[in-house]
């Protein structure tokens, strides 16, 4: 059934849908690790309960979020092998060792740390809790790093040689293959979007208890946070995208014209086009709203300058420009939709309205799933238009792929579709469940929860939650027997 | 010894240790996944999925270093092997995929718990089946034509694979059975023992099995096992490994709690020096050397340098999260 398609277009279809899954979760993760570290940090310096009950009301979100990123991000380090086997052997010798790297540096971090963080506090006390949640925060951001250096390299490869047998090899130094010349700013780019994402799915979460009036005083910490973190963020990540796109301009100025939509050279400043129909087969946008100059006035800073168009590059070398005009002016507009907002809530912060104003919480709640979108075009945008190559400018995408048949990738993909979308959904399902679900004060910690009826021991006197055992009336009965021999919050 | 080290060695011993720690640590997981339908539903599989839930992770994150190492250390291994063996490797990441999500998702809703505690025994199994079956894949061989697989489809679908798979499912479903032993009581490790002992012979039986399979396989392996000058060398492994067996299930008989599962491992242990005597120093039979497919000396130099310092660190603090979830799991009540 899939001998008609292209072995590479599968190949391409299911790296893309495999990656576009697995980075949903990390943005996640990254971001939602140091919100527990701060939630946490802020607990063990003020002692106010409201920041523990939000540090054990995210950490179920957050278990279930990571076990989706870990099974998810197991898949990708064995797609490069399978999907692009000539790839990897000839730029296996440079980007494996910084992979390598990622999983003894990051991996094995916030995995060693990760059990403590979620089941061990009342076992290690609260310090070295504190210490665990810090690691698991560090390894989501050094896996980041590493990863984004490969992926680095592969837009703006330098640093290496090629061998006798057409591999990439290291160079003199790893300095230059690390710090290729678009990693610090994608690098920034993207640790800021993690963390502008997690910020609005909070933020979206305390609105819509605000909304419901639910959650008390945890909505309102919540929401007070993640605003102000948007507030702050927003306008960097605007800057700092900016920044990222001269940055790309310089290296793979194709890129940017597919993003920009501009087909033609214009020798004398080109129009920045707002909306319209990319056609690439004609080589024009159709229904273009544009507005003259503006183009060469981001991307140059001066009116008149000239900017190159992808008719500059032979058709086989230009990235497909649709999805990249597109998934760009996604993740633009979504940003200064978040930047709006942060604006508004700036305003109500003034004036005293910041948790009253219901249609700026119901933006909010429409705004918390933003980020993942944005992010994800944004991925789209940077790896469509690196585009026809996977090691850019060096090795196309067409001869890296392994000697796979259409019929073994095709069946393969719609393997991963069906299991995708079945664990995953079920895992959306779960996260918004629990979302829908106020904080609670004394809010129950993951361990308990999970421990099941038999195991319960020392359960908080306050207001019991039901049915967190598959036998509820059990669980109540072991409440009643066993409450008091544990004070939630007290040090051991 | 000092300068003429071969680093291409020490990177070979380097992932097979990756491997090994993944097979022994993933396998418990694996094992008490694939035991999972035989334990009764309610306490004793929350106490079961319990003696894991903190260390699963850590466990899994072996196979990546496997994966990844292979490809930063050996790509060439890495770019013929997975094409080579591409429905075992998918069929054993979706199994992973159901395996690692059911963890926090049988929690979650009461009344999808038994989907999901299906999902984490059907993934474990599938799982544990492909990895034996990757192993019998690279042991039979694999054609190999300018640094590319150039077999067929199923070239990895063989009685000896098929052996190999299910010798893996019985050692796993071993291993599984022995932590259970070790982190649970009652009803539940009496359950384990029983599995223990089935699992021990369903193991020794298949572990003979593929070995006497072995030494048929292809020519070379023959002399590598039964050569007159090889067989000194040789001759112990299978030796030790019987001595192991039988003292398996002497521990067992006698009620033994955390030894089981170390003799457990002693014998994964002898399966891997087995492995190692059949292939080495190719890293695929018949043709491809480990010094074939090497990374250049600047990358094993590079990672050698981040693999020495975190390599001790990463023991460490394993071996510390194993400390603090230490004690039977249902004294893992938290107060």
């Amino acid at each position: 059934m899939f001998d008609g398609l292209d072995a590479i277009f599968l190949a391409r279809a299911q790296f893309a849908f495999t990656v576009s899954f697995h980075f949903i979760f990390p943005a996640f993760s990254i971001g939602l690790a140091s919100y527990l570290a701060v939630l946490e940090g802020l607990w063990l310096k003020t002692g106010k309960e409201r920041y523990l009950d939000l540090f054990h009301y995210w950490i179920k979100i957050f278990a279930v979020a990571f076990g989706m990123g870990v099974v998810s991000g197991i898949v990708m380090s064995y797609q490069f092998g399978t999907n692009w086997s000539v790839f990897s052997d000839k730029a296996g010798p440079v980007i494996g060792p910084l992979m390598a790297y990622e999983v003894l540096t990051a991996f094995f971090l916030e995995a060693g740390f990760l059990g403590v963080m979620l089941f061990g506090m009342e076992k290690v006390g609260r310090k070295l809790h504190y210490f665990a949640t810090l690691m698991v925060a560090l390894g989501t951001f050094i896996s980041a790093f590493w990863i984004l250096s490969v992926n680095s390299w592969m837009q703006t490869p330098q640093g290496h040689i090629i061998g006798a047998n057409g591999q990439f090899l290291p160079g003199e130094s790893w300095w230059p293959i690390i710090f290729n010349p678009s990693f610090p700013y994608r690098l920034i780019h993207t640790g800021i979007a993690a963390y502008l994402t997690t910020a609005l799915a909070v933020g979206g979460v305390g609105a819509w208890h605000l909304l419901k009036g639910t959650g008390g005083k945890h909505a309102r910490t919540m929401f007070n946070m993640a605003m102000g973190m948007v507030l702050v963020v927003a306008p960097i990540q605007i800057f700092a995208g900016d920044e990222h796109g001269l940055n790309t301009l310089e290296h793979q100025p194709a890129k940017v014209a597919a993003m920009e939509g501009h087909f033609d050279a214009h020798p004398d400043g080109a129009p920045l086009i707002l909306f319209g129909v990319p056609d690439s087969e004609e080589e024009t946008v159709h229904y273009a709203v544009e507005i003259p100059k503006l183009s060469s006035l981001i991307l140059k800073h001066d009116l008149d300058a000239p900017l190159g168009g992808l008719k500059d590059y032979a058709k086989e070398d230009r990235p497909p420009v649709g999805p990249v005009f597109w998934a760009f002016r996604i993740m633009v507009g979504l940003g200064f939709g978040m930047l709006a907002l942060g604006l508004w809530t700036a305003l109500a912060r003034v004036r005293g309205k910041l948790y009253d104003w219901k249609w700026m919480h119901r933006l909010a709640v429409v705004m918390g799933p933003s980020g993942f979108v944005a992010v994800i075009a944004g991925w789209f945008t940077t790896e469509v238009g690196r585009q026809p190559y996977t090691v850019y400018g060096l090795l196309r995408t067409a001869d890296s792929a392994s000697p796979l048949d259409a019929p073994a990738l095709g069946a393969s993909l719609l393997a991963f579709v069906v299991v995708y979308f079945t664990a995953f959904a079920f895992g959306t399902f779960y996260i918004l469940k629990l979302m829908a679900s106020p904080p609670q004060s004394h809010e129950e910690p993951l361990e308990r929860e999970e421990t099941g009826p038999m195991r319960v021991a020392g359960i908080t006197p306050g207001p019991a939650r039901q049915g967190s055992g598959p036998f509820p009336a059990a669980d109540e009965i072991i409440r009643g027997n066993r409450s008091g021999s544990t004070n939630e919050g007290e040090d051991k | 010894m000092g300068i003429s080290i071969d680093l291409t060695i020490v990177w070979a011993f380097i992932i097979a240790f990756a491997v090994f720690a993944y097979v022994v640590m993933d396998g418990f997981d694996l094992g008490i996944g694939i035991l999972f339908p035989t334990i009764e539903v309610g306490t004793e599989r929350n106490r079961a999925m319990n003696a894991i839930a903190p260390v699963w992770d850590g466990n899994e994150t072996w196979l990546v270093m496997g994966g990844g190492g292979l490809l930063a250390a050996f790509p060439l291994a890495y770019a013929i092997l997975l094409p080579a063996t591409y429905p075992l490797i998918i069929a054993m990441l979706l199994g992973l995929v159901f395996r690692g999500v059911a963890f926090e998702f049988r929690w979650r809703e009461d009344r999808h718990r038994a989907f999901w505690d299906f999902a984490f025994a059907g993934g474990s199994l599938v799982a544990a089946l492909s990895q034996g079956m990757i192993l019998g894949a690279i042991l039979q061989g694999v054609t190999v034509v300018d640094r590319a697989y150039a077999g067929s489809w199923f070239d990895w679908l063989t009685p000896y694979t098929l052996l190999t798979g299910l010798g893996t499912v019985a050692g796993y479903a071993l291993l599984g059975s022995c932590w259970l032993i070790w982190k649970t009581e009652g009803k539940c490790q009496e359950h384990a023992y029983r599995m223990a002992w089935k699992a021990a012979f369903a193991t020794f039986a298949l572990m003979a099995a593929v070995s006497l399979y072995n030494v048929v396989l292809r020519p070379e392996y023959a002399d590598r096992w039964l050569h007159p000058k090889q067989i000194a060398f040789a001759a112990p492994i299978p030796i030790i490994t019987a001595f192991l067996g039988i003292w398996l299930l002497r521990t067992l008989k006698q009620k033994r709690e955390v030894l089981p599962f170390w003799i457990g491992i002693g014998l994964f242990a002898m399966g891997m020096v087995g492995v190692g005597v059949t292939i080495f120093p190719n890293v695929i039979p018949p043709s491809l050397s480990i010094w074939d497919a090497a990374a250049p000396e600047r990358s094993q130099i590079f990672m050698l340098v981040g693999a020495g310092i975190t390599l001790p660190l990463i023991l460490g603090y394993t071996f510390w999260a194993y400390w603090v979830f230490r004690g039977k799991a249902i004294d893992q009540a938290y107060h």
